[in-house]
């Protein structure tokens, strides 16, 4: 665990707390069932915004906290613990584009929005179904943006889109130009097809705003992942502590104890890599981009692991609806394909070592 | 796989070849369907009723059973030549299932005649299902703690209790269970019983899956009358006859039986990635650290191959499936479940499609295989549990005391 000050201490707790009494995976399973066209629960946004989790990374005098990116990230942990969806991630670090950008009207017209969770916003960056950030033809000419962005993270319910065109990021806001249709994907949360045409279009700033900001998605994703990992375990661990077969619990089978062993350190490894992320950003360094290669690359073969296991070591019931192992599998391989699998993080730190 | 050159001019290759040209419609041709899928009874077009009456009636469906009970009658090189002119072209068996993977080959070792002329006509024909008693809520990997019990009542028995994970439970015929006909000894207790899925007292209730079908049940028999002649075996031989079909099970899953074809069915990982990634200058899959991985898969899958091909060959004589069933459903497991995460890989989003728009039907498909692969590492007794026998039976270790 990093080092926490007092205030990320309140915060983690206060947020652990929220996620387990107001957003356990039983909300998700109703919101399921319900399938509101946003892709999330309305009452939980609105508490969300109130207590300020969107504003963590936005400044004070935007209405935000400026706690930074290791506090944002233990919020979206807590709520990855439970599969809480809400549009909180792609919502703060599509702010953190526009803090970071060099528009100020951008951010007089959005910050304080986004920060109480009055407005919804998302990256579109992707152009194909795997990350691949050197692949973009999204132009933009007198101010017009046109592109198509076909899996866009909360893109059913987003007011406002951080955009990667061929030349930087823009800021599109929903409407004249934007025509946003849903796809049903396996996690069963928001993704949107979006497409633009010559929708007006306000400029952030050129590739290197790109990289950072994507670099920041990357690593909120693994927090989130981190949260998933750590839950998936903790409940496959009771379910060995308590699921009796030939007479024994099974936690007593050496061959599923070394199994839990290995997950527990892997684990280790995954948190260090996700913190060291979040911290190197805070901090401001120079290796930020092999920082978030290696926490990415590290929690998509994680999770993959213990969501695997998950499903594994609860037998048949693992394999059922009602066990909660296959909505963790789900959104877990969602995940690993987001902002770059473990391959192309990998194969990114590779070029950066100059191996 | 090289073919001898007598079994290349061997007479029956011209037999099975017109009769398979006169009967297969090509139209056919990747079709498969009906009894031999486990999401139950797809809607069999009057093509695919045909193929399968013909080939019903032929007995080809299951050609090394007795041909006096409907079975093709062939011998071992005969069934080859078989498999491989329908491979030729592209014909498929639509003779399937539980009865002709696990409960035929049981019930022709252990059943008495009439039993067997009673049931094993219709496995032949493709018209009888058949589902798995076997699994309770209690009763998973320890099978033999089961409960449900089948009390005598002179000339029947009656049966009360509950299986679960009844795969196919609410489209099949009939049920072979494993009841509890002795409280007293564990696994001397246990008896081997075919149960009418239509009788009184026998209900089913759909078990929804990870993948979002709904292809087995929890089955629950209150007060159910079971004739004593549907008892296989001995009173306390069920146990016997259960882990022997379980064999037979874990032989047709690891790709030795039924599933061979299937795994090898369609684009190949390498074509897939070639397709959906792109390649490089020299025509190569272009993600270097993916393509070393699906190397890796490719030969695995080779290996595979060529040791589920020895041990038939060392098998020739040998009566039946051995514990070394054991290793091949866990590399066959191991391999399904690796291609299809590559694939999901190799797709990426496009790979992970629920349902609606924006994906084609195969991506679709590939996400719902991907989920409903995760059980056979599962089902047919787990993969720890396989690893269990290997150490135990045929690495001689010893529990730990
Ligand atoms: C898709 C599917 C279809 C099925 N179809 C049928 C069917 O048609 N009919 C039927 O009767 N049953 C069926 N089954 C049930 C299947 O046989 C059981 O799920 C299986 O035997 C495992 O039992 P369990 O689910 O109770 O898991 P458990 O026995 O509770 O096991 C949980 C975990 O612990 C591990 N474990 C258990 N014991 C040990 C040990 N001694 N050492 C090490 N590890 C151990 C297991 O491997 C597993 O990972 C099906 C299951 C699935 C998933």
């Amino acid at each position: 665990m990093a080092v926490l000050n007092d205030e990320q201490v309140m915060l983690r707790d206060m947020a652990r707390e929220w996620a387990d009494n107001e957003s356990p995976v039983a909300a998700f399973r109703k919101l399921r069932a319900a399938a509101p066209a946003e892709g999330f629960d309305r009452d939980a946004w609105g508490a969300i915004g109130q207590m300020g989790w969107a504003g963590v990374v936005i400044p004070e005098e935007f209405g935000g906290s400026a706690f930074g990116y290791l506090s944002l990230g233990l919020v979206v942990e807590q709520l990855g613990r439970n599969l809480s969806a809400s549009p909180l991630s792609s919502t703060a670090v599509a702010a953190s584009a526009i803090v970071m950008g060099s528009s100020d009207k951008a951010k007089t017209d959005w910050l304080a929005k986004l920060a109480g969770g009055e407005a919804i916003a998302t990256l579109a960056v992707d152009e194909g179904p795997n990350h691949d950030r050197n692949f973009t033809t999204t132009k933009v000419g007198n101010g017009k943006l046109t592109g198509t962005k076909p899996f866009v993270a909360e893109g059913d319910s987003a007011d406002v889109f951080v955009v990667a065109a061929e030349d930087g990021l823009y800021l599109v806001a929903r409407g004249e130009g934007v025509t946003v249709s849903h796809r049903s994907m396996a996690d069963e949360r928001s993704h949107a097809h979006v497409a633009f045409q010559d929708a007006p279009a306000e400029k952030l700033g050129g590739p290197e705003l790109t990289a950072a900001v994507l670099d920041r998605a990357a690593a909120i994703t693994c927090a989130e992942m981190l949260g998933m990992a750590e839950s998936a375990f903790a409940q496959t661990n009771d379910y060995l502590k308590q699921r009796v077969q030939f007479g024994q619990v099974l936690s007593t089978f050496q061959a599923l104890q070394h199994r839990m062993a290995k997950q527990f350190t892997e684990l280790q490894l995954m948190r260090s890599a996700v913190e060291g992320a979040l911290e190197a950003i805070d901090a401001g360094r120079s290796d930020v981009d092999q920082a978030v290669s290696l926490a990415k690359a590290t929690a998509g073969e994680t999770l993959r692991l213990v969501s695997r296991e998950m499903v594994q070591l609860h037998g048949g019931v693992g394999m059922t609806d009602e066990y909660d192992a296959g909505l963790y599998l789900k959104r877990a391989t969602v995940l690993e394909v987001m902002w770059g699998n473990s391959a192309w993080h990998r194969d990114r730190f590779a070029r950066l070592n100059g191996y | 796989m090289a073919t001898a050159a007598a079994e290349l001019d061997h007479p029956f290759r011209q037999e099975a070849r017109t009769w398979l040209e006169a009967n297969f419609d090509p139209s056919l041709r990747g079709k498969d369907n009906a009894m031999s899928a486990v999401d139950g009874p797809t809607e069999e077009t009057p093509e695919q009723k045909k193929w399968r009456e013909a080939m019903g009636e032929k007995g080809w469906g299951v050609p090394t059973w007795p041909k006096e009970l409907g079975g093709g009658g062939l011998d071992r090189t005969q069934a080859r030549i078989l498999q491989e002119e329908m491979a030729r072209i592209g014909a498929w068996n639509p003779i399937g299932g539980m009865g002709v993977m696990m409960f035929g080959p049981t019930l022709l070792e252990y059943g008495n005649d009439a039993q067997k002329q009673q049931h094993i006509p219709g496995i032949v024909r493709g018209e009888v299902r058949w589902c798995q008693g076997y699994s309770e809520p209690g009763a998973g990997s320890d099978l033999a703690s089961l409960q449900t019990f089948a009390e005598d009542k002179g000339d029947h028995y009656l049966v009360n209790g509950q299986k679960t994970w009844t795969s196919g439970g609410q489209w099949a015929d009939k049920c072979f269970a494993l009841v509890r006909t002795d409280k007293s000894q564990k696994h001397a207790g246990i008896s081997f019983l075919l149960i009418d899925m239509d009788a009184e007292g026998v209900e089913t209730r759909p078990i929804r899956l990870i993948s979002g079908q709904s292809p087995f049940c929890e089955t629950f028999f209150t007060n159910v009358k079971v004739p004593k002649e549907n008892l296989v075996g001995r009173e306390g031989q069920g146990w016997e006859i259960g882990t022997r079909l379980l064999q037979h099970e874990r032989n047709s899953l690891s790709g030795g039986g039924g599933s061979a074809g299937r795994m090898n069915a369609g684009t190949t990982v390498p074509e897939i990635a070639k397709k959906y990634r792109g390649t490089d200058a020299e025509g190569r899959i272009a993600d270097a650290d993916l393509r070393t991985r699906i190397i890796k898969h490719e030969m695995d899958q080779r290996a595979f191959a060529l040791t589920l091909r020895r041990a038939a060959l060392e098998a020739k004589g040998n009566a039946g499936p051995s514990a070394a069933t054991s290793i091949m459903k866990n590399v066959g497991a191991r391999i399904t479940q690796d291609r299809a995460e590559l694939n999901i890989e190799i797709m990426g989003m496009q790979g992970l499609g629920w349902e609606g728009e924006g994906f084609t039907e195969a991506e679709l498909a590939q996400t719902r295989s991907w989920l409903w692969g995760k059980a056979v590492s599962i089902y047919g007794g787990s993969t720890e549990i396989q690893n269990n026998v290997i150490a135990k039976r045929i690495l001689g270790m010893l529990d730990h005391q």
